[in-house]
């Protein structure tokens, strides 16, 4: 690696060239604050909507009545799920595409067309919600009902989005044809395309359902419940591999970023994102176990992504990632030990441990619960139960949404050229953030598996006809669930005010003065450990005999033995059950 | 001699792994294939399985087996619904509404039933209280499940499938009683023949 080329990469991240980094990224620019603006208004109204939900489901407090529990359960859903991280996404492709390859954006008129649909889609949607003319909640299962214009605004805002998605495949080939870089697309950018891959496999989908869905809620056609049911999930399930395969390629950009972690193996990443390509669409599956309409050589196959070949993707990443900070640690003399590398680490920039968090709790919690409650009998014990909101919120909040925070605060001095206000409160952002949600997923986790239902307004099922009893220890889950996310809420705030602010009054950040204001930027704005990797013909030295990357290797052990415990813990508890088949 | 993550990679870059990576991987391969095998293994060994017998049903038709199998086997009534007491081994029928599970169960410990689910409306959850069993109920779709209550008590069936605003009401009984205290106590607990059922019973 030459210092030519990372100052290229440097030029296009910091515009140490003002005359032409402004000329050939302002629209770009552009384009990534308004989707980065437009997704942070959206985590406002979805974390407000968490908040109402979270105080409702906690019985003491039981803040909302049934109608307007379900109608803002909804509101958070999609607001979420599909609103803000869908915008912050299109923000993702647009840095990956344009600045990291250091090329003009192509059709701008086009990508602001794609966005005004996007916008207009989105706003029909919350019509419908808040005017109480969508209480279907995220998925909408048909026959329940919305107003046509909430699928129509559906179908307008993946419009949108695809066409923003079809703008990054076209900023590749500028790239390629301009030749404004050499070789291959960096990982990042590969990541990102799958990413925009998965988005198209997962649009098509979309609109395979939204469309029949909506002609049948103006009395046009029948929609067969079992059949929506299979490719709504095509949507459902597949965007959150479009927030995984994002995730991921955040993961190397902000260990890239943060600490100047570097690509261990290429081919090894890469085939992996392929992978997911291949496979991660399989996942509609998993919502589908315990359905009446499939065969268990459909569920089988189908639930298992053709035998875990996305699992094992990600379960590379997994061990890349994490070594790939380790690497670049140790090619800087952080050679100390197993894990000096780790003590030694940046650990107030907020970016990183952005990243361990992400990575750590999407690992351990996410991962581990998804693919055990993703086995086809193991579902029978955690079906529509907390266990489900349980295991995704710790995949999409603290996986994800945790992963895009974190790239935010390099993102807003670099794009924004902006200081980040309440620095300091930033600093504990991802600790408070991350630990909420996992102690959120977990008492979710184990309030699933006593049996508590997932979307429900009251848990002591007033006007029923029978009464129903949970294990004594309920109420306390219950409690902790509502503290952690309370505070999960809370690490959120801090994020939105912090971006807010920084974004519309904060101090500008001069171009190459970030030394000068270490107190208010990450660290790794200041050392920039991205432009330059160590030169070295042989790996540094590392203790015992685990290879180059030692530290890495006890942790993923770590991690495989607590995979392999939770799996099978799970199978035992099913065989207590009721025998059923 | 490395790239990062935002660098694009010059020539080659296909290149061996490092030996962790590979043992990593051949580690989390094999663990791929295990968590494959377990499934199809449970299909032969476990006793908890998600097979069932799965036909597409008219929602009239099916609430209409329903009637005839509470009228064939009622036993008595709580607060206006049925309690059926269906012999050992026969097709038994829970049909989910708003808001509502019908008729209640009174089944037999140890005693193997087909348990036939659906719904007249929308989507519906069957959640078994406390045992945390759960099968979802589709409108149009049959979902008989070969099920053996191991406990004799009071259990009870919570819907976990939002389907409106009265979802919380949604709460369904079975009692389960053991062989000395069930009406068909004497008939050949089990048996497929145990008891001529009715026509709704015929599983096509």
């Amino acid at each position: 690696m030459s210092a030519s080329d990372s100052q290229g990469v440097a030029a296009s991240l910091f515009r140490t060239c003002p005359s032409t980094g402004l000329e050939v990224h302002g629209p770009a620019e552009r384009l990534i604050r308004a989707h980065a603006v437009v997704a942070t208004v959206m985590l406002l109204v979805g974390g407000i909507a968490a908040l109402l939900v979270l105080l409702t489901r906690w019985q003491v407090i039981h803040l909302l009545d049934a109608a307007w529990f379900y109608r803002i359960l909804t509101v958070h859903g999609m607001n979420m799920l599909i609103f803000f991280i869908i915008f912050f996404e299109m923000a993702v492709l647009i840095f990956a595409g344009p600045l990291l390859l250091n090329c003009r954006m192509p059709a701008i008129k086009t990508a602001w067309g794609g966005f005004v649909l996007m916008v207009g889609g989105m706003l029909l949607v919350q019509w419908a919600m808040w005017t109480g003319n969508a209480d279907v909640l995220f998925t909408s299962y048909v026959p329940l009902q919305a107003h046509s214009h909430f699928y129509l605004g559906v179908i307008l805002f993946a419009v949108g989005t695809l066409v923003t998605v079809g703008i990054f495949f076209a900023t590749l080939v500028v790239a390629k044809r301009e030749k404004t870089y050499e070789g291959s697309v960096p990982l990042v950018t590969f990541g990102a395309l799958t990413a925009a891959i998965i988005a198209v496999i997962t649009l098509l989908h979309g609109a395979a359902i939204y469309i029949p869905t909506w002609l049948w809620s103006m009395g046009f056609m029948e929609v067969d419940a079992q059949v929506y049911r299979m490719v709504w999930w095509g949507l459902g399930h597949s965007s959150q591999q479009i927030n995984v395969a994002a995730m991921v390629a955040i993961w190397y950009l902000l260990a890239t970023l943060t600490v100047g972690g570097v690509v261990l193996n290429q081919k090894v990443s890469r085939i992996a994102f392929v992978l997911y390509i291949l496979f991660i669409s399989m996942a509609s599956a998993h919502h589908l176990l315990v359905d009446p309409g499939f065969g268990s050589a459909w569920k089988v196959w189908n639930t298992s992504y053709f035998m875990y070949m996305a699992v094992l993707a990600s379960m590379i990443h997994g061990f890349t990632v994490p070594a790939g900070v380790e690497m670049g640690m140790r090619l800087r003399g952080f050679t100390q030990g197993f894990f000096g590398w780790l003590k030694r680490a940046p650990w107030g920039d907020p970016g990183f441990s952005s990243l361990v968090l992400s990575v750590v709790v999407f690992g351990f919690v996410g991962g581990i619960t998804g693919v055990t409650f993703g086995t086809e009998q193991i579902n029978i014990i955690a079906h529509n139960t907390l266990r489900i909101p349980g295991h995704f919120h710790a995949t999409v909040v603290s996986g994800t949404a945790m992963a895009f925070m974190g790239v935010t605060w390099y993102v807003i001095p670099l794009i924004f050229r902006k200081r980040i206000a309440f620095y300091p409160l930033v600093k504990i952002q991802p600790y408070l953030f991350a630990f909420g949600m996992l102690i959120f997923s977990l008492a979710m986790t184990f309030a699933g598996t006593f049996g508590a239902p997932r979307r429900l307004w009251d848990m002591t099922y007033s006007g029923a006809p029978f009464d129903v009893q949970y294990s004594p220890a309920m109420d306390i889950i219950i409690a902790v669930m509502a503290i952690g996310g309370l505070m999960g809420i809370a690490g959120g705030g801090i994020y939105i005010v912090s971006t807010v602010w920084s974004v519309f009054f904060g101090k500008p950040l001069p171009a190459g003065e970030e030394a000068k204001y270490a107190d208010s930027i990450p660290a790794g704005l200041v050392k920039r450990p991205w432009t330059e990797v160590p030169e070295t013909d042989e790996d540094p030295e590392a203790p015992g005999r685990f290879g180059a990357v030692p530290g890495t290797v006890v942790l993923v052990a770590i991690f495989f033995v607590a995979f392999i415990v939770y799996y099978f813990a799970n199978w035992a508890l099913l065989s207590f059950t009721w025998q059923v088949g | 001699m490395y790239e990062n993550g935002i660098q694009p990679p010059k020539g080659v870059w296909w290149k061996p792994a490092h030996r962790a990576e590979k043992v990593w991987i051949a580690i989390a391969f094999a663990w791929c294939m295990i968590l494959f095998a377990m499934m199809p293994i449970w299909h032969l060994r476990g006793g908890q399985n998600v097979s069932g017998i799965r036909h597409k049903v008219d929602p009239a038709d099916f609430r209409e087996r329903t009637n005839e199998f509470i009228e064939a086997y009622q036993v008595d009534e709580d607060r206006g619904m049925a309690i059926v007491e269906p012999p050992p081994g026969s097709d038994i029928y829970l049909l989910g509404m708003m808001w509502q599970w019908r008729p209640i169960l009174r089944l037999q410990e140890g005693a193997e039933y087909i348990l036939h689910l659906s719904s007249v409306d929308v989507n519906h959850g069957f959640n078994l209280h406390p045992f945390n069993i759960n099968f979802q109920v589709v409108p149009g779709y049959d979902y008989g499940l070969r099920i053996t209550p191991t406990e004799a008590g009071e259990f009870r069936i919570v819907c976990n499938e939002f389907c409106g605003v009265g979802h919380h009401m949604m709460v369904g009984r079975v009692e389960v009683v053991s062989a000395e205290e069930s009406r068909w106590s004497g008939t050949d607990p089990g048996g497929p023949e145990a008891e001529p059922t009715d026509q709704a019973g015929g599983d096509r």
